[in-house]
């Protein structure tokens, strides 16, 4: 497992040429091409606002609704996107497993990174917003924005790699997986702050691993350092680190799991 | 010299799941709590038994067989595709496998970005794809479509570019699976060049293929595989020959076990085929009943006061078969019973090809063969001298009937036979013959 896995730094090279294929064929054709990654979450902040604003009421202590959803928003997107495509990819890709000597795990590492980029296109669009809105940014915080980055990206990869591998062998994981983001969603503090959740509710969001995630994105971007509300459980900080190492563990057990299926692939998609 | 490419013992087993089993797939193994546990198969079929050979490096290797015996698994598993389930298999140096061409194209994006991205991803490193780059594309001979989009592309121009960067990786052992027919015949010169060159330059080609001419002309050895099992090996020649003997033979059971069916099958509709009957009667001169007929579907009908029980082919000397060497001697032999005592009647046949095309058509009345009387069993044998038809599959019309054209017992497209041919002539009727030349043309036998 551990020699696969260093195997991998070899297809550097295909990895990046397959993200970039990735990236440019998928606007490809369309009018406004690749500005398309600043467009969407733009107009899903959009439609959020919209809801929020004029059909239910924000929720009371938050002044700039749109600008807390946005920091939410953005890395749940690049989440649930890089889970939803990978739980196909192996399938749709399995001309390439079939056909060609191909380490498989490629495919989701793609589609989890091409969604990444997605992720830091958007930043702009966040960091305009910020400006607009005069956002409090501590700058000690923001250190901690690429450690976050980089739990995410292990966590993601970690659910890519599981996903992948299992839906080959069940099929049936990619229909319910859809319904299961969405409760995911909502099971985040994403569209309400965590502070609002009763406490009760709160013990079990913070089982979710993304709730630690969204917070720790919140907290660095949108809430002044010393609003202890925002702090969620308190000390958030240590939070994210056992994250992290969860996250590390989950990726591995994702590639051991990938790597003991591997060679049904070219066999069952 | 030493081998580039070794299996040992090699058994590769595909599994099978139940139909059942895959809907209820995730709810059991959620179930009973273990996914390694259901992951298990229900059903095993081995694609490979105890396969081994060698190919020594820079030999050219083929391996035949009918389809499903296991020649593109053994691809693959060279390839690394996927793993034996027992046996080793060894591959030195670098491989490259033309198993499907372009399997990793994507359709938006250019051409030129695609040869890039499957170059790497076949081993190539960014600078050495684009060093070869002009040479791929010229290969190709994609030079003005390169940076459209591929699926603009034809498939063969598809199939091209997909060749043309497999073929350009320079690796030392090429897998070739049934990629040949790709282009048009000059761009199948083209490949056949390269693969001589690399011959010349001492890789190692595996060759998947069904042309046997090829394999004859082209490769060092030849492997035949039937049902996964090592039929035979060695010299192209000879392989070659044996596996043709065997496809015949087992021709010959398919055609006996189709014309049986086909027999069955008239005498179970029989009631039904009533109204061709009553059609072919209603018509008034006997010229034209003929003529309708051969547009009816294969059938059987008839009054059946006389009876055609059974119809065999023979060769010269007696054999019932199914398959005969154009110009071979060749007889149609009709059992016919008679369940009363008949005076008009005559016998007929008629040859169709697998088109529908009428090749011949004569029966006694025609050659002033005048009935007199049948009574009982009988045998009735029309011999053809010469069968000069060329390669293809034909079918009989055999029938007995009134000078009026009542039938007794009509055979529709019932039988078939197949006539083979070492050379491949078009058309139906092969006139024996020879060529002959004035001394100022000279010509050679071809290999």
């Amino acid at each position: 497992m551990f020699e696969n896995l260093r195997q991998l730094t070899r297809y550097r090279a295909l990895i990046q040429s397959l993200v970039s294929r990735e990236l440019k064929a998928r606007y490809r054709g369309s009018v406004l091409g690749f500005f398309w990654s600043f467009i969407n979450p733009l107009l899903l902040l959009l439609v959020y606002t919209f809801v929020f604003a004029y059909v239910m009421p924000p929720p009371k202590d938050i002044d700039n609704y749109a600008l807390f959803l946005f920091c939410g928003i953005l890395p749940w997107t690049w989440f649930s996107a890089s889970l939803l495509e990978s739980s196909s990819v192996l399938i749709t890709g399995g001309n390439l497993i079939k056909k060609v000597m191909f380490p498989a795990e490629i495919l989701p590492i793609v589609t989890v990174l091409s969604n990444l980029v997605h992720f830091l296109l958007g930043l702009p669009i966040l960091v305009a917003f910020l400006i607009y809105f005069d956002a409090p940014i501590e700058p000690a915080e923001l250190p901690w924005f690429p450690v976050a980055l980089l739990v995410q990206l292990l966590l993601t990869l970690g659910f890519a790699l599981i996903l992948s591998a299992l839906t080959v062998h069940f099929r049936d994981l990619k229909d319910i997986l859809g319904n299961v983001m969405t409760l995911w969603f909502f099971a985040t503090p994403i569209i309400y702050p965590w502070f609002n959740a009763p406490p009760s509710i709160q013990r079990y969001l913070s089982l979710n691993p993304f709730t630690h995630l969204a917070i720790t994105y919140q907290q660095i971007l949108f809430f002044p350092a010393d609003t202890i509300a925002a702090g969620g459980p308190p000390g958030h900080w240590k939070w994210l680190l056992a994250l992290g190492v969860g996250s590390m563990a989950l990726f591995l057990f994702g590639y051991f799991l990938f790597d003991r299926l591997r060679d049904s692939f070219a066999e069952e998609v | 010299m030493p081998n580039a490419i070794e299996l040992t013992n090699v058994t590769k087993i595909y599994r099978k799941y139940a139909r059942r089993k895959q809907f209820a797939t995730l709810k059991s193994a959620l179930l009973s709590g273990s996914l390694i546990h259901d992951l298990q198969p229900e059903e095993t079929f081995p694609a490979l038994q105890g396969v081994s050979f060698n190919v020594p490096a820079g030999g050219t290797y083929a391996v035949i067989g009918r389809n499903g015996s296991g020649k593109s698994t053994a691809l693959k598993l060279v390839a690394g595709i996927t793993k034996p389930t027992t046996g080793t298999v060894k591959v030195e140096g670098r491989i490259s496998a033309l198993i499907e061409l372009g399997a990793g194209f994507h359709p938006e994006i250019s051409g030129r970005e695609n040869v890039f991205i499957n170059g790497i991803m076949l081993g190539l490193t960014k600078r050495e794809v684009t060093q070869r780059f002009d040479e791929i594309v010229e290969f190709a001979e994609l030079q003005q479509f390169i940076d459209a989009p591929v699926k603009t592309y034809s498939s063969g121009m598809y199939m091209r570019l997909g060749f043309a960067v497999a073929i350009h990786v320079d690796p030392d052992v090429l897998l070739v699976d049934e990629v040949l027919a790709v282009g048009d015949e000059g761009f199948t010169h083209k490949c056949l060049d390269k693969f001589g060159e690399f011959k010349r330059r001492g890789k190692t080609i595996l060759l998947v293929t069904h042309s046997l001419n090829l394999v004859e002309r082209f490769c060092d050895e030849a492997l035949w595989l039937d049902h996964g099992k090592v039929r035979g090996s060695g010299d192209p020649k000879r392989v070659v020959g044996a596996y043709l003997t065997d496809v015949g033979k087992s021709e010959e059971k398919e055609l006996a076990r189709l014309e049986a069916k086909s027999e069955q099958r008239a005498e179970s509709q029989e009631p039904a085929v009533q109204s061709p009957e009553s059609k072919v009667q209603g018509l008034e001169p006997s010229g034209s009943v003929v003529e309708d007929m051969t547009r009816i579907d294969e059938g059987r009908w008839g009054s059946r006061e006389m009876e055609i029980t059974a119809v065999t082919f023979k060769t010269a000397n007696g054999e019932a078969s199914h398959i005969f060497q154009s110009g071979d001697p060749m007889s149609i032999h009709l059992s016919v019973r008679a369940h009363q005592a008949i005076t008009d009647f005559v016998f007929g046949i008629g040859i169709y090809s697998a088109e529908g095309v009428n090749c011949y058509g004569t029966n006694t009345h025609l050659e002033d063969l005048m009935s007199v009387e049948a009574r009982g069993e009988g045998e009735v044998t029309f011999n053809i001298e010469s069968l000069d038809l060329v390669e293809g599959t034909y079918k009989v019309d055999v029938a007995v009937h009134k000078r009026d054209g009542y039938p007794y017992d009509y055979h529709r497209l019932l039988h078939t036979f197949r006539v083979k041919s070492r050379s491949k002539e078009v058309g139906i009727y092969r006139p024996r013959h020879a060529w002959t030349f004035s001394p100022s043309i000279t010509l050679k036998r071809g290999e």
